[in-house]
């Protein structure tokens, strides 16, 4: 059976592999949009963090034999006391100063993960066994459907809904929506604002690590994963505009499968059609699909 | 007066520097130097912060390297059409980024920086991972061979001073001044009555194509362009050049030029050094990990050290 | 008895900017206060001061007695203090209920929901509604309302009748009242004499960042015309 001249089970197999890449966007995003609406720091290191959350989960395993499961959850906790610790004693001291000097700090934070990792453990990736539970395929007529790929994009879906709720519907959510339009007054309320932003940042970057541990078993673990992804992070946020978390979990998802789309009928244009799809929307809608114009 | 007999001073030693140190790393001093004044004018002068230069210098060392090398066109050309795409670079690039403000700005050209260095990863011509080879000094308006060392110096001195000196010239111009306007308070010149968006796009342009001139240069000088020219890291470094030099003032950019290259030369060394020192290991391999001591410098100048050398210089003697 | 708020010697800064110069007030318990003076003045600035919102802050500042000024922001809410900004500061993100419910408890004695939307029918026709969608006399209600939910008995209002109809001018005056009888105390800041002269038990001009002059209700007729030269009114 074909599609567009494609045999059926490639193309979806293909579209399978953009919701799982379009998951890591989503998640990434999802994390830089609310660091970047409570701090005003476009965290670089978002990329780097992701990275280190695969890295713990692979040393964990190969290190400590700690499972998959519990690397689920550890690293990102892990991360999160990493990034509020980075907070505390660097960010902090530059949200009086430029925005540029948030991206400059962290830019700078990836470049010394980054390599403390490489000189460690080279620039080729480990690889990280799919956990037993998850291995092999069901066959759904149409196409294969391995197990894990689709756990990956189900894990990534309910964090990120659970994400929107937490922030769209909750009191804590209230907190820190009003926090992000008005910070000082929702100090002069009693709540202490600077704790969190701290725990804020730390809740964005364990939500890196969370899709670092997902990414492990799909793709390498290597020092380089992260640099790869942020870019194309940054191109994902501008088109999607960081006012909106739904927006930011729609637009992640969508550009992955395009991309993945793309894959299959031009692979040529597939490393760039994010980039070329970013130039397309600052033409037509610079503040981005879903944006509300800080 | 003081100040032109240091100028004069500096010439002097620029014109002597060859018969003490390497042509080929001053030239490679020089080329950067003039990258990061030419990024400098955007950042320092205009307040925006590209963090995708490297698609202009990069690119445009490809672009020159083809058109020496598969073209035959000669020395002088081949630098125009280097910097004439870094232009067009700059004007498509700098017209898409400007459409939003801040640091969506700066994802931008980093966004589309990244696009362009995917395009000369699968473009044939560059040869990819293995890099665009055996460029071809070639001749001097025909008559001077480029492929002595010295010679090809005193060219590239030449070139950098006369390019300095233009920018010199456009941030004292009324042009310039409108520049720093923009980057004092752009509502303000908008009110003004300045079309605060064209001037940003000229700055850009005119950033691109400096940029892509030092690019062009280093092709020749080197004989070779690569990936790492165009890749986000080199924008970076440019960055990380600007800022320990410091941002905004004239000599800056040339002076952290100078310190990160020779810090990326002397860094096995500095790490041999402080291996037998503390007798640890490690240390040994401080040379391969370029990028973790440019990153801690980065961090270090952001959190403690904002104005850079020459800013904080400039400061202290207020 | 300790006074709920006594300012002593206070300079504030905004950045280089020195707003307040020897800035001093007191006000006891159950007090409703006025801060007089032309735009500009500092009265505003004046009660940012007190919130730790401005700059670079010296001096002291006492409430219930406890010195404040070297506290941060978050920590001088937990004094019971309720601050209502000039600029009603009403959360766009929020629903109306949402800015109602956001400020935390500080101490027993606070609202209940229930006696608010008693107080304030409006607000729960429209809970639902984005804050920011609310009419300005609705927004000025909710900025109040939402300081009086968390049990704070000092009470700072910037210009809460700024810019809103007489009737519902009216009404903030009542609820005032009906508050300064329950044992509240307020600092007011207001442009509008005719509002607040009935309202206030004690008066201060503000001029350049400090007091010119103070005086009662009961010595209010008798100072109209230096009031009329120090405002331009």
């Amino acid at each position: 059976m074909e599609i567009f001249g494609i045999p059926l089970a490639a193309f979806f197999g293909q579209l399978l592999l953009g919701l799982v890449n379009g998951s890591f966007y989503a998640m990434l995003s999802l994390g830089l949009a609310v660091i970047f609406g409570l701090l005003n720091v476009i965290n670089f290191a978002h990329g780097a963090l992701y990275m280190m959350g695969a890295f713990l989960a692979w040393m964990g395993l190969q290190y400590f034999g700690i499972s998959y499961w519990v690397m689920l959850l550890l690293a990102p906790l892990l991360i999160a006391l990493f990034g509020m610790v980075i907070e505390r004693t660097m960010l902090r001291w530059l949200y009086q100063l430029d925005h540029l000097y948030g991206l400059l700090l962290t830019f700078g934070i990836t470049l010394m993960l980054e390599g403390v990792f490489r000189s460690f453990y080279g620039v080729s990736g480990q690889p990280f066994a799919v956990p037993s539970q998850l291995v092999g395929a069901t066959d759904l007529g149409f196409m294969m459907l391995p197990i894990y790929r689709a756990w990956v994009v189900v894990a990534s879906l309910v964090v990120c809904l659970a994400t929107w709720f937490v922030i769209e519907k909750t009191r804590l959510g209230a907190y820190l929506r009003a926090g992000t339009e008005n910070p000082r007054m929702v100090e002069a309320f009693g709540i202490n604002v600077p704790l969190m932003v701290t725990l804020t940042y730390g809740f964005g970057v364990a939500l890196a690590a969370f899709a670092g541990v997902l990414a492990a078993p799909v793709l390498q673990v290597s020092p380089l994963m992260g640099s790869n992804l942020i870019v194309t992070i940054f191109a994902v946020v501008v088109i999607g505009g960081m006012g909106s978390i739904l927006g930011s979990i729609v637009t992640g998802l969508a550009l992955g499968v395009i991309e993945g789309l793309t894959k299959v009928f031009y692979p040529e244009l597939s490393s760039t059609v994010v980039f070329i799809i970013m130039a397309i929307v600052l033409l037509v809608r610079p503040a981005g699909l879903f944006g509300r114009e800080k | 007066m003081s100040r032109k007999l240091g100028y004069a001073a500096v010439l002097v030693g620029l014109l002597i520097a060859p018969f003490v140190l390497y042509p080929v790393l001053l030239m490679k001093i020089l080329c950067f130097a003039l990258f990061a004044c030419a990024f400098n004018l955007l950042i320092g002068f205009t307040g925006l912060l590209s963090f995708g230069h490297a698609a202009f210098f990069g690119g445009a060392a490809y672009i020159t390297g083809h058109v020496l090398k598969v073209w035959g066109l000669p020395f002088e050309l081949g630098l125009l059409v280097g910097t004439a795409f870094a232009a067009a670079t700059g004007w498509l690039i700098g017209g898409l980024a400007i459409r939003r403000q801040g640091i969506y700005f700066t994802m931008i050209t980093l966004a589309l920086a990244q696009m362009l260095f995917f395009v000369f990863l699968q473009a044939p011509f560059t040869g990819g991972e293995d890099g665009l080879q055996s460029i071809p000094r070639g001749y001097l308006l025909g008559v001077i061979d480029l492929r002595n060392d010295l010679t090809m110096y005193y060219v590239v001195l030449a070139i950098m001073v006369a390019t300095f000196a233009l920018i010199v010239r456009i941030i004292h111009s009324p042009f310039g001044q409108v520049l720093k306007a923009v980057r004092e308070n752009e509502p303000r010149a908008t009110s003004l009555g300045y079309e605060v968006a064209r001037y940003k796009l000229l700055a850009f342009v005119l950033s691109a194509a400096l940029a892509g001139l030092a690019g062009s240069v280093k092709a020749v000088i080197l004989g070779f362009g690569t990936l790492t020219d165009v890749h986000w890291s080199m924008s970076g470094l440019v960055v990380l050049m600007t800022l320990v030099g410091g941002m905004g003032t004239l000599f800056g950019p040339v002076l952290g030029a100078i310190i990160i290259i020779a810090l990326e030369n002397k860094l096995g060394d500095v790490g041999s050094w402080l291996a037998q020192v503390t007798e640890i290991e490690w240390f040994n391999t401080l040379g391969e990990s370029v990028t973790m001591v440019t990153g801690l410098i980065f961090v270090l100048c952001v959190l403690a050290f904002r104005r850079g050398i020459i800013g904080e210089l400039a400061a202290r003697m207020r | 008895m300790t006074l709920a708020l006594e300012i002593t010697g206070l300079h504030a800064w905004y950045g280089e900017s020195h707003i307040l110069h020897d800035m001093n007030l007191s006000v006891a318990k159950g007090e409703v206060v006025t801060l007089l003076g032309r735009n500009g003045a500092g009265r505003t600035t004046t009660l940012r001061a007190i919130m730790g919102l401005t700059g670079r802050r010296s001096g002291s500042i006492k409430i219930h007695g406890v010195e404040t000024i070297t506290l941060p922001t978050h920590r001088i809410a937990h004094f019971g203090v309720g601050y209502c900004p000039e600029e009603r500061a009403i959360f766009s993100s929020l629903s109306a209920e949402e800015n109602l419910m956001l400020p935390p408890t500080l101490t027993a004695g606070g609202m209940s929901v229930a006696e608010i939307y008693q107080m304030f029918p409006n607000l729960e026709e429209r809970r639902f509604s984005q804050g920011t969608r609310l009419s300005g006399g609705e927004q000025q209600m909710l900025a109040v309302a939402r300081i009086l939910r968390t049990g704070a008995k000092l009470l700072l209002l910037d210009e809460i009748s700024e810019g809103l109809a007489p009737v519902i001018v009216q009404a903030l005056g009542r609820m005032i009242s009906t508050l300064k009888a329950q044992g509240y105390t307020i600092v007011m800041v207001e442009q509008n004499f005719r509002f607040a002269a009935p309202l206030a038990d004690r008066f201060y001009v503000v001029e350049h960042g400090q007091v010119v002059t103070q005086f009662s209700a009961a010595e209010l007729s008798t100072k109209m015309d230096e009031l009329n030269e120090l405002l331009g009114v």
